[in-house]
Order: C-alpha cells, then structure tokens, then sequence
C-alpha cells in the first residue's frame, strides 16, 4: 500500500484522468466540494484534477455553466481601477478600512514567472517571496498561487486575490464586481465571497508557516451603489473558516475513495490530436456510475455532473430537496413512501419507518379528506 | 415544507404531474393585470437591458436600452417604462373617491420571480429621487416611475398584500411539483410541471424547458451564451455606429437586438399569461376579496401621499418606522396564515397535523344549556366533537371554528380513548339573544366540525412611541427626512 498522496496514489489518479493535463483548483471549487463532502464521486473527480465540464458533455448531460462576457468585462474594469494605481485608490481604501498608519505600498504581481505557466515554479516563487523578510511597512502580493491540501493531497489554487501584508500580518484581499447597495449586497454573493476568503486564508496560512499570521479579516472590495467607486469592507471569516475546516476533515482521504473504486475505471475522454473525445459516451458513462454520488439540489448551483446525477437519482426523494426528504422521514424512494403513505405496502414495514409511516398515513388521510370536503363544501 | 406538502411532491412524481396543494386560490387576481418582464445586463448591480409590458396579452410593449451602459439610453429607458406603467396606475386613479373611502380597483403588476422583484426594487432606488430640474434633469416619468415601483416592491414585502406578484411564488404557493424549491425559481419548468403539453409527462416537459435555447430564462439576467453569441456584438455595433455617424447602420443594428430581444422575451410574456390564467382558475378563498380590499385603501392612501407633493421613500427606515413595520409584517403574517387556514381545507390539514386544530363528528349536544349559576340564566350550549387527530388544546382554551368565526368557544372536557379524543367545548356567542339558540347557531349532532386555537381576526399591532419620543437607545428623535441633492445626482453608470 502506498503512503497518502503518494505515488500509487498518483499514478491512479493520472490513469483516471487519462491522458489529460491535471486541472487546477480554485477557491470556488474548493468551496463546493466542501459543500457536499459525502460525495466520493466529485471528490474523486477533483483530485483526479479532471475537466468535469467535459466530462459530463462527453457523456451526455453538458451544463450550461457559462459566464456572460458583459459579467467578465464588468469585472476586469472594476478590478484594473484598483490595480492600475495600487499607491492610489487601492492603498487608501485599506488604510481606512483597517485603520493602518501607511504611506506607500509596494505591488508585486506574483502571476508572470518570467512566462513559466509550471504550477510548481510559481508556487515557489510565491512562497519564497512571501516567507522572505519584509522590505517594507505595507506590501501587496498580487495572484500569489496557494496550495491547498484536500482529500489527502495538494491541490494549486488559481490565485483570485490579493495579499496585504502589514508588519507580519497578512489580509487576505478580495475584489468582487457585484454592488454594496445602500449598505447592502446581495447575502448569497457575500456569503461565497466569505467562504472562498476562508479557503485563502487557510491556503495562505498553510503557505507562511510561523513567518508570519494571516488575519481572519479578509477586506472584501466592491463597487458602491450604482457607480464604480469600489468600498471596501472588513470580512470575518472565523465561522466560514470553522465550517470549511470540519467539512474538510469530513472528506474522506482520497486513498479510502481509491480503495472503494474498481482498478479499470477512467474518466479518461481518449482524446485523439486535435483533442476531439474518442471514447464511447455509454461507456464513459458506465464507469462514472461505477462511482457512488450524493446528488441533493445544491449540487445544480456547482458542480458540472449536477444533471448526471440528478437523472440516475430519479426515482429518489433526494431530488425533490433536503427539507422535503426530512418531512418525509428520511425515506429515500418516491415508491416506497406513497406505498407507506397509502398504507397498502405489502411488506411489514420496518421498525424504524414505522413512526414515518405513521405521520406519513396520518398525512395522506388528511390530504385526501380535505380534497373530498372541498369539493362538497362540507365547512 | 411540510408533511403534506412534501407528500404532495412524492404525489407529483408518481402522478407526472404538478399537485394541487390548495383548494382556493389565496391571492387576488386582476381582470386586467399590468405584466413586467425586465431583463438586465448581467454582472451590472442595475443596468435595465429591456423589458416586455402590457396589460393585453395581444399587444405587448417591447422598451430597449440599447445601449445599457450608456447613462442617456438608460434614462431614455426609464422614462419610456416609466409612461407605461403610470399610465396603467393612472387607469385606476380617477377622480376623487371621497374621504375614508378606497378606489374601486387598484393595480395588480406581475414579475416572473424573485430577480424580477429585485429588479423593480434597484430600479426604484436608482430612479425615484432623480429631479426635473437642477444639472441633471430627467423627464417627470423618471422619478415617479421610481416611487411607483418602491411602493410596489415595498407591499409585494406585505404578507397580506397582492398588489405586486411574482408569478413563481404565487405558483409555488399553490401547486407542489416533482422537482426541487431550487429548480422551481425557473417559470418555464414550474409551468411544464403544472400544465405538461399533451403526452408529455411534467418532467419530460420540465427537462425540455430547462434547456435555455429552447425557453430563454425569464430574466431578470440573459443566459450566457446569448450575451456572447448574440448581444455582445449587437450592442457593438450599436456603439460603433453612433460613434461613426452612421445613422443607417445604428438603425439597422437597433432593429436586429429589438428582433432578438423580442425573441428572447416573448416566451416569458406568454408564460406569464399563462400563469395568470391557471391562477384565475382556481375559485379565490372567502377571505380574498377582504384583503384585496386593504390594497386598495393602500393604494388610495399612496396616490393622495403623492398628490400632496409626498417626497420619495427614504433609503432607509428610522428606527421607529423599522420596528413598527416588522411588527406589521409579522402581524399579517399570522393574519395571512389564519386566513388561509379558515378558508381551506387543506391549509387547515397543516394544523391538524400539527395538534392546533382538530375535526370530526358531533357526538353530543345540549343545544339548549342553560348556565344558571349567576343572576341571570345564560345560554351556554355545550357540543362533544368526536375526533382522530392529535389535540393540543386544554382544559379553559378559546377555540374557533371556520364555519362560525365569530362564535366564542372554550374547552370544558378532553377525554382521550385510544385513537379517539372526545372534546366537549362550550359555545359563548353568536347564538341571538334569547334563550334559545338561533337556527344554525349551534352545530347538531352528526355535522362534522373543526376547531382550531387561533382566529382569523384583526389583531392590533403593539404600540410604538411616536417618532418625536424615539428613545435614546435607538438614537433618539430622527431628523425628518429630507432628499438631498446629492441622491437627486448620484451616478448610474
């Protein structure tokens, strides 16, 4: 048996991914694995480092999870305002936001590696420049690329942030293009900006060691009402960092995943020279079957396999939402529980339904008495 | 989610089609609704794209900024939604309806779902304190149109309230589908569940509609491939031929996104209709027409605010203004719950599974019992109801009964017997004056009744101090609010 993360480890998850270059990770996806942790199947297929949107096209149920160009150029012009001057506008919003004594900033771009797109080498580069000793009061390391550890293994984060660091403490620095309105931002988008702010903050203190400390106040920068002048924010992240933490811990090593799998299943697409997939869509969709999923609604919001899955859990209580399942008592077939609920299931009916079976009974008289005295009126 | 509606979801799957999770129908539902589909450009906080509107199904209004970025177009735009919509307000505003007396009808205007909402309410913000006058003049439609719709996304906030709807949540609040609350923020699938096309099955028909080339999403955000394919090069075009002078070119470009869009929105405008009939078809509750009624003296209340040169809502609440209206909302809420339970069988189901109400058969009366233990003789008829649901209420509780809301009812006696619970309950009023209860007052042996422990009448909201005595804690007296000039000029870019 090989040691975590080791090299049998790799070469099972290079032969799943097939001939594919790994992909990389970011915090958005780090994010939603830590979502659904009991999921062997897309924990599987993120270490595997696979192009799940690919996949799951390849095998017949493709995810419109495209973004809107007028979204991505939004973006970019929000983002460049602040780093085309970081002296500028940028320092003196994180002056004022966590109330420092500084007068200039250095701004290192840690993403250009004299042109090495090698994940290792920049990684490095990041490292060695962010552990080293600090040559100024206040300074920003731009596209710093972190390493996350998640299954058991390492996985590089395509950097999204900014680092601030500041006698010995770094702030992790966000920039996100959807507006603070009045005070108030879309809570949905602010609790992912939350929860990605923990990932990096986790990744960075995982990076800097005893060098120095990460500060669990990430500043999160946004556009103001309508306009684009940018207002920035103090985020606590101690929560998302505990939540992320746990569910983390939940997901299994990815060894324990791998003892789980038969040795002959690939993702691999078989992709000919010109990168067209060759391989057989039934049988690619066979093999991913062959891994278990933990499909539940949330999934449709991230993860590219959501229709895959949802259609194999047809048929499943599952599909219809946490809340509904619970109400039904935790029964997991659509059949069983109408049979239950009708009171005409041939089978004796387990001792730990049998209170579900109740209410669920009790329920379906209910419903239908109540259909019965609308139609007659009766009160 | 409850038991019952979650069992009502189990029922939609194996039946292949939505369930029916209501008897009536608890929202009103204009003869002449005012349908809104707005549509914005994606990744901006509110940068109005376009939008279809029209109370006629057969004459849809198609408004176009054709260029979303530009602060111009998206005036332009404001004002021209703006004529639409007051002049669909105005319809109901006629005249003068005397003191204390509300307009005959009032507004009624319809988004697809919660984005939609969301929408009218930044819209709302980003328009009403715009000024006529002054170094950035916008026509008049502008901020009135903004005051319009905050008042209408503040009440659609009214549990009690239908003057502004979102087709989804008025759907979803009736019909339980076999998919999930998340896939039911999509108009297109909730419908192709209610009301599957002929030999389809609803999640046949749901999987169809979910595809955005086929039912282009109901906004208020495009779907990505649009923008990219479609769109963004229309839009360039646009901008690139204004620039150049081309007058012909800009015109033509203009015609080609108007074609798009309206391709892109007409789905939706005939899904909208669509919902309103489904809605329309069901019979409303009793106690409909009586909330409806409180719309309308809301409305009425509004148009007089303004006509009396109102000025536009404040941002924000003061913290008297704050509590007072959370403690309305929680009030209606209980109000709207009660309501709906006393009108439908179904919503009074919720209760009976839960222990709050009970039903059966009358197994005794004495419907001429006479309490004589004070000076006069009072008629104190006493009723056992004989029941199988699970009963909370005890010994001394007040009870009432949908079909006598009004009669007071207390519980003398519970006995349980196994399965069966036998409630003995004293009426108190509502029986006429005499010593014998008017016909029908009392309910007879064998008619099958339900109690519950809570009613479905007003209940005042607590006190609050006046404005003036706002306690110190809570910042003290607030300055009245004035707009400033700096709303009337703020960026919208």
């Amino acid at each position: 048996m090989s040691s975590p993360g080791g090299a049998g480890t790799e070469r099972r998850l290079a032969w799943l991914r097939g001939g594919e270059l790994p992909q990389t990770h970011n915090a958005r996806t780090i994010a939603a694995l830590a979502s659904n942790p009991g999921c062997a199947r897309r924990a599987l297929l993120d270490a595997a480092a696979t192009r799940k949107q690919d996949i799951a096209e390849h095998a017949g149920y493709p995810v419109p999870f495209g973004m809107s160009p007028f979204a991505l150029s939004r973006g970019v012009v929000f983002e460049r305002q602040l780093k085309d001057d970081p002296g500028g506008l940028l320092l003196a919003l994180l002056r004022e936001t966590l109330n420092l004594d500084i007068a200039e900033v250095g701004f290192t771009d840690l993403n250009d590696v004299g042109g090495s797109p090698d994940l290792a080498v920049r990684h490095a580069r990041t490292k060695a420049v962010l552990t080293g000793r600090p040559d100024q009061r206040g300074t920003l390391f731009d596209h710093p690329l972190l390493r996350f550890r998640v299954g058991g293994r390492h996985a590089y984060l395509e950097p999204d942030l900014i680092a601030f660091r500041h006698d010995d403490t770094f702030h992790v620095v966000e920039i996100k293009s959807f507006a603070v309105i009045d005070g108030q931002a879309d809570p949905a988008k602010v609790a992912a900006a939350a929860i990605q702010s923990a990932v990096y903050v986790l990744a960075m203190r995982d990076l800097v060691g005893d060098t120095a400390t990460v500060h669990h106040e990430s500043v999160l920068i946004c556009p103001r009402d309508f306009a684009n002048t940018p207002l920035a924010t103090t985020l606590d992240v101690r929560k998302q960092l505990g939540v992320l933490e746990r569910q983390l811990s939940r997901i299994a090593g990815i060894d324990s995943v791998l003892a789980h799998v038969p040795a002959d299943v690939s993702f691999s697409l078989d992709a000919d020279e010109k990168g067209v997939p060759q391989r057989d869509p039934g049988d690619l969709l066979r093999d991913i079957k062959r891994v278990d999923a933990n499909y539940s609604p949330e999934c449709l919001a991230s993860c590219e396999l959501c229709y895959l899955c949802r259609d194999e859990a047809s048929g499943s209580t599952s599909v219809l939402g946490k809340s509904v399942r619970e109400e039904l008592g935790g029964i997991e077939s659509v059949p069983r529980a109408l049979k239950l609920a009708r009171g005409d299931d041939p089978l004796p009916v387990p001792e730990d339904l049998r209170e579900a079976a109740a209410i669920l009974r009790r329920a379906a008289s209910l419903r239908r008495d109540a259909l019965a005295a609308a139609r007659a009126e009766t009160w | 989610m409850t038991t019952l509606t979650s069992l009502a979801k189990v029922e939609a799957i194996a039946l292949d089609r939505a369930q029916l999770i209501r008897t009536v129908r608890h929202v009103h539902v204009s003869p002449r609704p005012l349908i809104f589909v707005p549509l914005q450009l994606a990744g901006e906080a509110c940068a109005p794209l376009a939008a279809m509107v029209g109370d006629d199904r057969d004459h849809e209004r198609l408004l176009i900024a054709y260029e979303p970025r530009d602060r111009t177009e998206r005036f332009r735009f404001a004002a021209g939604l703006g004529e639409v919509i007051l002049g669909y307000v105005d319809g109901y505003a006629a005249g003068d309806p005397g003191e204390g007396v509300p307009y005959p009808d009032a507004p009624q205007v319809w988004v697809p779902n919660a984005g939609g909402m969301k929408f009218a309410e930044l819209l709302g913000r980003s328009t009403r304190f715009r000024r006529t006058e002054g170094p950035h003049p916008v026509p008049a439609s502008v901020p009135l149109l903004g005051r319009w719709v905050t008042y209408l996304a503040e009440r659609a906030q009214h549990p009690l309230s239908s003057l502004f709807l979102s087709a989804t949540q008025a759907l979803t609040a009736h019909w339980a589908t076999g998919q999930s609350a998340t896939e039911d923020q999509n108009l297109a699938t909730l419908l192709a569940w209610i009301a599957p096309p002929p030999g389809q099955t609803g999640a046949q028909a749901a999987l169809l509609a979910e595809n955005p080339a086929r039912c282009p999403p109901a906004g208020p955000v495009t779907d990505p491939d649009f923008d990219r394919d479609v769109l963004e090069g229309l839009i360039k075009a646009i901008v690139a031929a204004r620039q150049s002078g081309d007058a012909a070119a800009r015109e033509r470009a203009q015609a080609l996104m108007a074609r798009e869009l309206h391709s892109v929105l007409k789905p939706t405008w005939d899904l909208m209709w669509q919902a309103v009939d489904l809605l329309r078809s069901l019979p409303p509750g009793d106690h409909v027409a009586e909330r409806w009624k409180t719309d309308r003296f809301s409305f009425t209340g509004y148009v007089r605010y303004l006509q009396e040169g109102g000025v536009p809502q404040a941002r924000r609440d003061a913290a008297v203004d704050a509590a007072r209206r959370l403690a309305r909302l929680e009030n209606e809420a209980q109000q709207l719950a009660a309501h709906m339970a006393y009108d439908d069988p179904l919503v009074m189901a919720e209760y009976r599974m839960t222990g709050d109400a009970f039903a059966g058969p009358v197994v005794r009366a004495e419907p001429d019992r006479l309490d004589e233990t004070g000076k006069r003789a009072r008629l104190r008829p006493w009723i056992t109801v004989e029941t199988t649901d699970d009963v909370l209420a005890e010994l001394g509780a007040d009870l009432r009964s949908p079909a006598r809301p009004a009669q007071q009812a207390r519980v003398i006696e519970v006995e349980r017997a196994g399965e069966r619970t036998r409630v003995t309950i004293e009426l108190q009023s509502g029986m006429g004056r005499k010593l014998v209860p008017e016909p029908g007052s009392v309910p007879g042996l064998g008619d099958v009744v339900c109690y519950t422990t809570f009613k479905a009448e007003f209940q005042p909201p607590p006190k609050f101090p006046d404005r003036e005595d706002t306690p110190w804690t809570h910042g003290g007296p607030p300055p009245e609010y004035v707009p400033r000039d700096e709303e009337a000029a703020e960026e919208w870019e």
